[in-house]
């Protein structure tokens, strides 16, 4: 049964620079999200992965195309709506984790349900269920400076999740990761697609992602030059277990 | 989570926290000092017209302050008063700068002030030895207790010389101090007279007491017109034309309160440059933050109660060495002055610095583009 897209972008060009430094980044790009699928955007540096990225993320607004999330678009939005669109509806987990090294892990995935406006009792709640989910349960009151990078790209991931969007977007995801641990989070985010029924979207270069996949998008001089779908019997469905390296600590 | 960030962003970078408090400290104590002497030096100022019982006061022409009145009134212009409708008393008073001869030698200026305690107009107040009624005695005076040792006496029962005739201090007050630095000397009228040489029926001031309900501006213009060669000034008048006088005219005014107001400059500034570059600092994890959709509303009130919480531990660490200031300046020639209002007004001073302070951050951040968090 095919799930429905939540997020659709047509037609995508965006320019970037001024003047004579002006340049196309995208140049016609449409590619659609659905519920429960797991996307990986590659290509190769300069080919406009983070531009699309942040445009489909609503950070950026095109300079002609549409982006239309589930029934809204993002046409003639002010950054403000733009945040509004945002806190509604996308994830983000960032290469460099982008945690806040002030806060706990707690307070970090807490304060991405602060900027959305939820009472106390439901960020507490809701926080500590995503790190429970991302298996750092007993990490709640570790800062960012005690946590491996493996540990802190899964408090970026319990951050993205809790909010529960229909869209997750992920730039580098396992860039700064070893293998283990890029190997971790992607079959976390493979699961969170697959178990909570969202879009995932992650931008990388890393061919070690492929295996978790539903779908290969890859992306060229700001153009869309190839598609595969990954067959359910050829993806490394296994499970994350969250308790694995843990037990192998212990 | 406001709170907490903005708690967690200042504790973060402990030096630059110490420098905003110094900062805001420094600013505090300055602008506490500065108005405090300002309220110090005004209370002196109008003390005298502040204890006075009478609606109205009849000065020669021109009379610039209390201390500057001249001997100039005549029975004839108390006469007049005194036949207007609505009035009850007019009382004399006698004020001068006089000599003071020190016993052990050597001279200072004084203020005599010369009042009849049975006429209610304007009697030493806060008398902490001897008594009213001693001064009455022939040679009697009243001096503060803090000019004892300007004057070369050290208390009840000492004498000294007003020109050429001997004073007896028979009574003590406790904080009548005076702006000028010359100290007033308390007697009665007629010595008054006597001490300063002039004729034994002419004032300085005619105080005007009214009878209950009488309409005081109608007064005045009715002895305006009854005493058409001196002035008629109520309580506040003359108490505004004492302070132009020596606060305004002689400039020490303005240098308290622009010693305030650099005082304020200077603390913004501080506190603004201390709370830019920690925003600069944090300028990626604003960003992170407008990523993950806060408003800007959001990221502006953390940037605001970080300026808050400045103001608020500044606040608190100025106020206690002000205080410290305030208690050690109570016995010297210009004690400073905290009033309930005045700490209230420096504490909302302080967190309007503050704020004002935050605008440069404010600004930096407004012009963030969240799309930095995918270039780190």
């Amino acid at each position: 049964m095919s799930h429905p897209v939540v997020l659709e972008a047509r037609n995508i060009v965006k320019e970037l620079g001024e003047g004579a430094a002006r340049v196309r980044a995208l140049k016609g790009v449409s590619l659609s999200l659905r519920a429960g699928e797991l996307t990986l955007l590659m290509g190769p540096s300069g080919s406009g992965k983070t531009t699309l990225l942040s445009i489909l993320g609503c950070i950026l607004t095109p300079t002609s195309g549409s982006v239309r999330i589930k029934d809204e678009t993002i046409d003639g939005l002010t950054p403000e709506q733009l945040a509004d669109l945002r806190r509604r509806h996308i994830g983000f987990i960032f290469q460099s984790y982008n945690l806040f090294p002030t806060l706990t892990a707690f307070e970090n995935v807490r304060l991405a349900l602060d900027v959305r406006g939820m009472g106390y009792a439901e960020t507490v709640a809701k926080a500590e269920s995503a790190l429970k989910a991302v298996g750092l349960a007993h990490k709640l009151r570790s800062y960012p400076r005690n946590m491996s990078g493996g540990e802190q790209q899964r408090v970026a991931v319990a951050r993205a999740l809790a909010g529960a969007p229909s869209v997750i977007l992920a730039d580098e995801p396992t860039a700064a990761l070893d293998s283990e641990n890029g190997h971790a989070v992607m079959a976390l985010l493979a699961q969170i697609a697959r178990d909570r029924n969202h879009a995932v979207l992650a931008v990388t270069h890393d061919p070690r992602t492929h295996a978790y996949a539903d779908r290969i998008v890859r992306i060229e001089d700001g153009r869309i030059v190839g598609e595969d779908r990954r067959p359910e019997a050829n993806k490394n469905v296994k499970k994350y277990d969250i308790t694995r390296k843990r037990k192998a600590n212990a | 989570m406001i709170v907490t960030l903005a708690i967690r962003n200042l504790f973060h970078d402990r030096v630059r926290l110490i420098v905003t408090l110094v900062g805001i400290l420094f600013s505090i104590v300055l602008v506490a000092v500065q108005l405090g002497l300002y309220l110090g030096a005004r209370k002196m100022i109008i003390d005298m017209i502040e204890y006075s019982n009478g609606e109205l006061w009849i000065t020669a022409y021109g009379a610039k302050s209390f201390e500057e009145g001249g001997i100039l009134l005549t029975p004839r212009e108390r006469h007049a008063a005194l036949a207007a409708p609505g009035v009850a008393a007019v009382v004399p008073l006698v004020v001068s700068f006089a000599e003071w001869r020190k016993p052990g030698g050597g001279s200072t200026n004084t203020v005599i002030v010369g009042s009849d305690a049975e006429d209610n107009g304007l009697k030493a107040w806060n008398i902490v030895e001897g008594s009213l009624s001693s001064i009455e005695a022939p040679d009697g005076v009243a001096v503060d207790r803090s000019y004892l040792g300007d004057l070369g006496v050290k208390g009840i029962g000492d004498v000294a010389q007003v020109g050429d005739t001997r004073v007896r201090i028979r009574a003590i007050t406790e904080g009548i101090r005076s702006f000028t630095m010359a100290p007033y000397i308390f007697t009665t009228l007629n010595r008054a007279r006597t001490l300063l040489g002039v004729p034994s029926e002419n004032s300085t001031y005619f105080l005007v007491q009214v009878v209950p309900g009488t309409d005081i501006e109608h007064l005045r213009k009715d002895l305006t017109e009854r005493l058409p060669n001196v002035e008629v000034l109520t309580k506040a008048e003359f108490r505004d034309r004492s302070l132009d006088q020596w606060l305004f005219s002689t400039g020490a005014g303005v240098a308290l309160i622009g010693g305030a107001i650099l005082g304020l400059l200077v603390g913004t500034v501080i506190v603004a440059q201390t709370l830019y570059s920690s925003t600069k600092d944090h300028l990626n994890e604003f960003a992170t933050l407008r990523a993950l959709g806060s408003s800007s509303g959001y990221i502006h009130k953390v940037i605001l109660a970080q300026a808050g919480l400045s103001a608020v531990i500044g606040y608190v660490l100025g106020m206690i060495i002000a205080l410290v200031v305030v208690v050690l300046s109570t016995h010297t020639a210009l004690p400073i002055i905290m009033t309930p209002g005045l700490a209230v007004s420096l504490f909302l001073l302080t967190l309007f610095m503050c704020a004002i302070s935050a605008v440069s951050a404010i600004m930096k951040v407004t012009k963030i583009d969240p799309a930095m968090v995918f270039s780190r």
